[in-house]
C-alpha cells in the first residue's frame, strides 16, 4: 500500500466492511421483501381466490386495476424510501470514518 | 406524386412523421459526432451526465419496439397475462436499485466484462463474460427488428417485411458507427419524450372520442358475470373465432400460460387424458407465471444495454437517483400500451385474424386511424403517424444502445484487450465502427427470419437469458465475498446456456410451426415436415410434455436457481482462490465515494501492474 493513503486502519478492518454491508443488505432486503410479498401475492389470490379479484372496481377488474395501474405508485413508494434511507446511510458511514480519522 | 403516394396507398401524414422521426434521429448523431471525440465519450460519455439525462436516456433505450408495441399486441391477443410484461419491464428496476446500481457504478468499469475481470482479476472470465453481452443483445435485436419490420410494412402495404428490416438496420447502424455513445445519450434522452408523447395523446384523443380504458374492459364479461354489461356509447364489433373469449381474455391463466396445455389437450386421443390435462391446466399457469416474473425482475438488472448507461453517473448515489427516475419515467408509460390493446380488442378485432407482421403487434399503429370512420379523417392521419414516429423512435433507440454495448463488447473487450492490447485509441475507434458494422448486419439477418414471433414474446426470452446469467453474477459478486472465478463463471455459463438452449429449442420449432400453419396443402405440409424432422420432432414432444414446454420457454424458474447454486457449490470447494484483496474490492463497492477508497484502490493495482 502507498505510504500516501490516509485512510485509517479502521476503514481496512473486517469489522468495518461487515458492519457497512450488513447495514445496507438490510436496508435493501426489506423493500425486496416488500415488492417479492406483492409478487407472490397476487398469482395466489388469482388463484384461489378468482371471484374476488374478478369483481368489478370502476369498469376494470379488481386484479386488472392492481396490475394495470397500482403496481407501479406501489413500487415508485418502495423505491423513494429505499433512496432516502440508503443516502442517509451512506452519509452517516462517510462521517463516521471522518470522524475516526480525526481523532 | 400525391396520386402516386395514394396508389400506393401510403397515408402521407404517416409517412411524413415517420420521415421526420428518422430524420432527427440520424441528423442529431451527426451533429452530436464532431462533440465526441476519445473512447472515453464514446464508450461511457466521459462519465458526466447528470440524473435527469440519464434516466431520460436509460428510459429512451430501455422502452423498445416491445413496450411500445409489443405490449398492445400481446395485452389484445391474450389479455390479463400479458400485463405482467410492463409491470415487471419497469418494476424489475427496483432489483436493480436495490442490489445491483449504487454498488456497480462506485467499482468503476467501462462494461459488465470489466467488471467481472477486475472483481476476479481474471482476463479469461471477461472472455466468458463478454459472449453474454452478445447471445443477449442478438436475442435483444430481434425483436426491434420485427418491430422495424412491421412498421414499414404498415406505412409502405407493398412492401416486404425483410426490407423494412433491412433500411432500419442500415440506418441506425450507420448512426451508432458515426455518433458513438454520446451521441447516443442526447439522442435517447430525446426519444423517451417523443415515445411518451406517441403514446399518450392519441389514446388520449381517441378514449375521448371511442370510450375510456375501463369501459371498453366493462364489455368484457367475466366468467363471474352471467350477463353481458351494456355501457353506453361504447359499440363493439364482433370478436372471430380466432380471439380468445372474454371469460378467458380478461381474468387470469389465459392464452399466454396455457397454450401449452390446450396444444395437449386437442391432440389427447382418450377422454381420460383430456381430463387429466384439463386438472393441470391451472397449476401449470401459475408456474409459467411466477416463471415469467422471475425472469423479467432479474433480467432487468442483467441486461448490458442499461447496465453499460450506470457507468455514465458521475457516483454511486446519482446511479441510485437515476434508478428511481428511470422507474417512474418507464412506469408513467407503461400505464398506457394496454389501453391500446383492450380498446383494440373492442373496435379493431380483425387482426386477430391476421398474422406476422399484420397481426396484434401492430394494434397501437392501427388504432388511431379509426378515428378517420367516426369524421375525423386528417385527426386519425396525423394520430397514426404520431405513433408511427414513436414506433420509430422506439426500436431505433433500443437498437441503437444495444448496437453500442455490442460494439463495445467487440471493440473494447475482444479487439481492445484480447486480440491487440497494443491498439492505440485511434485503432480502437476504428474497430468500434466495424464492430457496430458487423453486428448490424448480422441482427439484420437475424430479425429477417422471425415475422412469426411476437416482439413482447422475443424480448421476454432475452430477459430470461440475462436472468440465469448476468443477474447472478453481478448480484452474487456484489454481496459474497466468498464467490470465486470458477464459482462464478461455471453459474453463469451453465445457468445462462441452459436458459439460452431451451428458449432456443422452442423458438426455432415455433418458427417451424407457424411456417407450416400457412401450407393449406396437404402434401405441401406432409413435404415441409419431411424437410424439417427436427423441428418436427421438438415440437411433436411439447405436445406430448406440456410441463416440459412451460419449462423451456419460461426458464427462469429453473434456471436462475441453478445458476445461483452452482456458484454457490463451486466457490466452497475453490475457496481458496478467492481473491487476495477481496476486502479492499468489497470496500470499493459498498463504502461510500467520500473515503476515496476507489483512488486507492486503483493506485495499489497500479503498483502491482494490474490493470
Amino acid at each position: 500500500m502507498s505510504e500516501s493513503s490516509p485512510t485509517p486502519e479502521a476503514i481496512h478492518s473486517d469489522a468495518f466492511l461487515a458492519r457497512l454491508m450488513r447495514d445496507q443488505l438490510k436496508l435493501s432486503i426489506a423493500c425486496a421483501l416488500c415488492f417479492a410479498v406483492a409478487l407472490v401475492a397476487l398469482p395466489l389470490l388469482n388463484y384461489y381466490q378468482p371471484a374476488f379479484m374478478a369483481q368489478r372496481v370502476f369498469g376494470f377488474t379488481l386484479t386488472w386495476l392492481i396490475l394495470g395501474v397500482l403496481f407501479f405508485p406501489f413500487v415508485w413508494i418502495i423505491s423513494y424510501v429505499f433512496i432516502k434511507r440508503s443516502i442517509a446511510l451512506e452519509d452517516a458511514e462517510a462521517q463516521a470514518a471522518k470522524d475516526g480519522l480525526t481523532k | 406524386m400525391n396520386a402516386l403516394v395514394a396508389a400506393a396507398g401510403i397515408d402521407p401524414w404517416i409517412a411524413v412523421c415517420s420521415l421526420v422521426t428518422v430524420v432527427i434521429t440520424v441528423g442529431m448523431g451527426f451533429w452530436t459526432a464532431g462533440k465526441s471525440k476519445s473512447a472515453g465519450d464514446f464508450f461511457v460519455a466521459g462519465r458526466s451526465v447528470s440524473v435527469g439525462w440519464n434516466a431520460s436516456a436509460i428510459s429512451g433505450e430501455y422502452l423498445s419496439a416491445a413496450s411500445f408495441m409489443g405490449v398492445a399486441g400481446m395485452v389484445m391477443a391474450t389479455g390479463y397475462d400479458a400485463l405482467w410484461y410492463p409491470v415487471c419491464y419497469a418494476c424489475g428496476y427496483l432489483f436493480l436499485l436495490l442490489f445491483i446500481a449504487g454498488p456497480l457504478r462506485r467499482f468503476g468499469a467501462y462494461t459488465i466484462p470489466d467488471f467481472a475481470e477486475g472483481r476476479y482479476d481474471s482476463p479469461m472470465f471477461r472472455k466468458i463474460a463478454v459472449c453474454f453481452v452478445l447471445f443477449i443483445g442478438f436475442f435483444y435485436t430481434m425483436p426491434q427488428m420485427k418491430g422495424a419490420g412491421t412498421t414499414l410494412a404498415y406505412i409502405f402495404p407493398g412492401l416486404p417485411y425483410w426490407a423494412g428490416v433491412v433500411v432500419v438496420g442500415a440506418v441506425i447502424t450507420l448512426n451508432v458507427s458515426l455518433g458513438g455513445m454520446k451521441g447516443i445519450t442526447l439522442v435517447q434522452a430525446f426519444q423517451y419524450w417523443l415515445k411518451v408523447f406517441a403514446i399518450t395523446l392519441p389514446i388520449f384523443v381517441l378514449a375521448a372520442v371511442v370510450g375510456q380504458y375501463q369501459q371498453h374492459l366493462a364489455v368484457n364479461q367475466t366468467a363471474q358475470e352471467t350477463t353481458v354489461t351494456a355501457v353506453p356509447g361504447i359499440e363493439r364489433k364482433a370478436l372471430p373465432a380466432k380471439a380468445p373469449k372474454d371469460e378467458a381474455w380478461i381474468a387470469p391463466f389465459g392464452k399466454l400460460t396455457t397454450k401449452a396445455v390446450d396444444a395437449s389437450i386437442a391432440a389427447a386421443s382418450t377422454p381420460e387424458e383430456k381430463t387429466a390435462l384439463e386438472a393441470n391446466k391451472k397449476p401449470y399457469s401459475l408456474l409459467y407465471t411466477y416463471s415469467l416474473i422471475i425472469a423479467l425482475v432479474c433480467g432487468t438488472a442483467g441486461l448490458p444495454h442499461i447496465l453499460v448507461r450506470f457507468y455514465t453517473n458521475p457516483d454511486g448515489v446519482a446511479a441510485k437517483r437515476t434508478t428511481m427516475w428511470v422507474m417512474i419515467l418507464i412506469g408513467v408509460f407503461y400505464v398506457f400500451p394496454p389501453v391500446y390493446g383492450v380498446i383494440g380488442r373492442s373496435l379493431t378485432p380483425e387482426l386477430y385474424d391476421a398474422v406476422g407482421a399484420k397481426g396484434t403487434d401492430k394494434v397501437v399503429l392501427e388504432l388511431p386511424t379509426l378515428l378517420a370512420g367516426r369524421d375525423h379523417p386528417l385527426l386519425g392521419s396525423v394520430l397514426s403517424g404520431i405513433t408511427c414516429a414513436g414506433a420509430f423512435a422506439a426500436f431505433m433507440s433500443t437498437f441503437s444502445g444495444l448496437l453500442v454495448s455490442m460494439s463495445s463488447a467487440l471493440a473494447h473487450d475482444i479487439y481492445g484487450r484480447m486480440l491487440r492490447p497494443t491498439s492505440s485509441p485511434e485503432q480502437r475507434l476504428k474497430a468500434f465502427k466495424w464492430s457496430a458494422l458487423i453486428v448490424g448486419v448480422v441482427a439484420v439477418g437475424l430479425g429477417s427470419q422471425v415475422e412469426a414471433l411476437e416482439i413482447n414474446f422475443m424480448v421476454g426470452q432475452a430477459f430470461a437469458i440475462a436472468a440465469a446469467s448476468y443477474f447472478p453474477l453481478l448480484f452474487m459478486s456484489v454481496w459474497w465475498r466468498g464467490m470465486t472465478m470458477r464459482g462464478a463463471a461455471t453459474g453463469m455459463l451453465v445457468g445462462g446456456l441452459s436458459a439460452l438452449a431451451s428458449i432456443t429449442l422452442t423458438s426455432v420449432s415455433d418458427v417451424a410451426v407457424a411456417k407450416a400453419k400457412k401450407l393449406t396443402d396437404a402434401a405441401e405440409l406432409a413435404a415441409y415436415w419431411a424437410d424439417h424432422p427436427l423441428a418436427k420432432g421438438i415440437a411433436d414432444f411439447w405436445v406430448a410434455h406440456p410441463l416440459a414446454r412451460i419449462l423451456c420457454e419460461q426458464p427462469a424458474i429453473w434456471a436462475v436457481p441453478l445458476s445461483i447454486l452452482l456458484m454457490i457449490f463451486v466457490s466452497k470447494a475453490t475457496a481458496a482462490t478467492v481473491p487476495a484483496d477481496i476486502r479492499m474490492k468489497m470496500l470499493v463497492l459498498h463504502a461510500p465515494e467520500a473515503l476515496g477508497l476507489k483512488q486507492e484502490y486503483i493506485k495499489e493495482h497500479e503498483g502491482l501492474g494490474g490493470h
